[in-house]
């Protein structure tokens, strides 16, 4: 990628997806100026937020070449199409959303949110942080996330494989092996 | 006169002697039955037609638990479990919906004609964020919705993977063992956002050895709770 000839800049989309949740802190802290501006320093040139039950509304913006565009909705049933056509996605830690996205391949930041009574989410993206999977941030520390990530480092992830349990529950039912 | 008011008193005695030795008994017998399925839970079923298939009942949660639960009925023999009946949380809109998708591209894939499956709802015992005070009472009814749904159900297989709904329905498959009613296995996977810690449902039917095998899918749970089977990630 990088810039055109023309001087136009190609459309680079930052996606974030929040699922069904209401993870308000993740939207304000991209709503900052910090978070923008690192995000246009880094060649991106569209924030697109799915903002699930949140009740934070980010300010829209048009975006021009000093400015990042800003646009937001709460559902979409095309989240899939989304995460397709971008080029970074910021996503809670749901495990639905992390591994959708990672098996398309894109590169990933997964924000914690600490407000849940039962935070076991972390675990998974903490785990997969250091498998280098993915990066792993807290609202309050997006901007250095996105400041210090190296989106070369980051490693596929190859899908798993439910065969294993499978094997193991018809072995257990005394059907026979195929 | 005193003697009448002494031999009464004996009778009486008697006769809750009589009592204390009936409940004494019943209750020998119900504890020697329960350690009976502990025992027998766990152990491969071995005296079985082995083609004949098995009535299975599915449990739904939301979000990622319906996405790993559909990749295991994606790799499991169709046929032999048979029918399925499909329980998600009376709040969660998406997993039947998600679980109707799935059977219908089985009967598209396949070309028969009706899908031998169910979909069914259930009250939840908590909502996440709800607090575990108010939960006491909410847990009461989703347990008896859950009883009513399991007596018209009687599954010989359970397959759950982490939701809380999965508890009463699992709890009550065991009792159902205990009374005689039906035996299942109950086959537990952990969801795969559990890395160093099991959920609490994983954690009560691990403890209670309830469920008959519990698959793990990351290798510190594996370390932690020897009697889980490491398979692996399965998204």
């Amino acid at each position: 990628m990088g810039e055109a000839e023309d001087g136009l800049k190609p459309k680079r989309v930052v996606f974030v997806t929040v699922g069904t949740t209401c993870f308000d802190k993740l939207v304000k802290a991209l709503d900052t100026q910090e978070v923008k501006d690192e995000l246009l320093r880094r060649g991106y040139t569209h924030l697109l937020i799915q903002m699930g039950r949140g009740s934070y509304f980010p300010t829209k913006s048009a975006g021009d070449d000093k400015s990042l565009a800003v646009d937001y909705f709460t559902f979409s049933s095309s989240i899939a199409d989304h995460l397709r056509a971008a080029s970074l996605v910021i996503s809670h830690a749901g495990s639905g959303s992390i591994f959708e996205t990672l098996k398309l391949g894109k590169p990933l930041i997964v924000v914690v949110n600490e407000n849940l009574m039962d935070n076991h989410q972390s675990e998974l993206a903490k785990e997969l942080a250091e498998r280098k999977h993915l990066y792993c941030a807290r609202p309050q520390t997006l901007h250095q996330t996105i400041a210090g990530m190296d989106l070369g480092s980051l490693l596929p992830y190859s899908p798993g494989d439910a065969t294993p349990v499978a094997k193991l529950i018809n072995r257990f039912l005394g059907f026979p092996e195929d | 006169m005193a003697q009448k008011v002494i031999s009464k008193t004996h009778r009486f005695c008697g006769k809750r002697l009589l009592v204390v030795t009936f409940l004494i008994t019943i209750i020998a017998i119900i504890l020697v039955r329960i350690l009976y399925v502990i025992w027998r839970t766990g152990k491969p079923l071995s005296k079985r037609a082995p083609q004949q298939p098995l009535s299975t009942l599915i449990v739904l949660g939301s979000g990622g638990h319906t996405a790993e639960m559909i990749n295991l009925l994606l790799v499991l023999q169709k046929e032999r479990f048979s029918p399925r009946y499909y329980i998600a949380a009376a709040t969660d809109n998406m997993s039947l919906q998600k679980a109707r998708v799935f059977e219908n591209s089985l009967a598209d894939s396949s070309g028969v004609k009706g899908i031998s499956a169910e979909f069914m709802q259930i009250y939840r015992s908590r909502e996440v964020g709800q607090s575990y005070v108010t939960s006491v009472w909410t847990t009461l009814v989703a347990l008896a919705h859950a009883l009513w749904l399991m007596i018209k159900i009687r599954p010989e297989v359970v397959l759950c993977n982490g939701p809380g709904t999965c508890i009463p329905l699992c709890v009550i498959a065991f009792i159902f063992k205990v009374i005689g009613i039906r035996w299942s296995s109950i086959f537990y996977v952990e969801s795969i956002a559990r890395v160093k810690r099991l959920s609490l449902s994983g954690l009560l039917l691990y403890k209670l050895r309830i469920a008959d095998q519990f698959f793990v899918q990351w290798p510190q749970l594996k370390r932690k709770y020897p009697r889980a089977h490491y398979v692996g990630c399965l998204m």
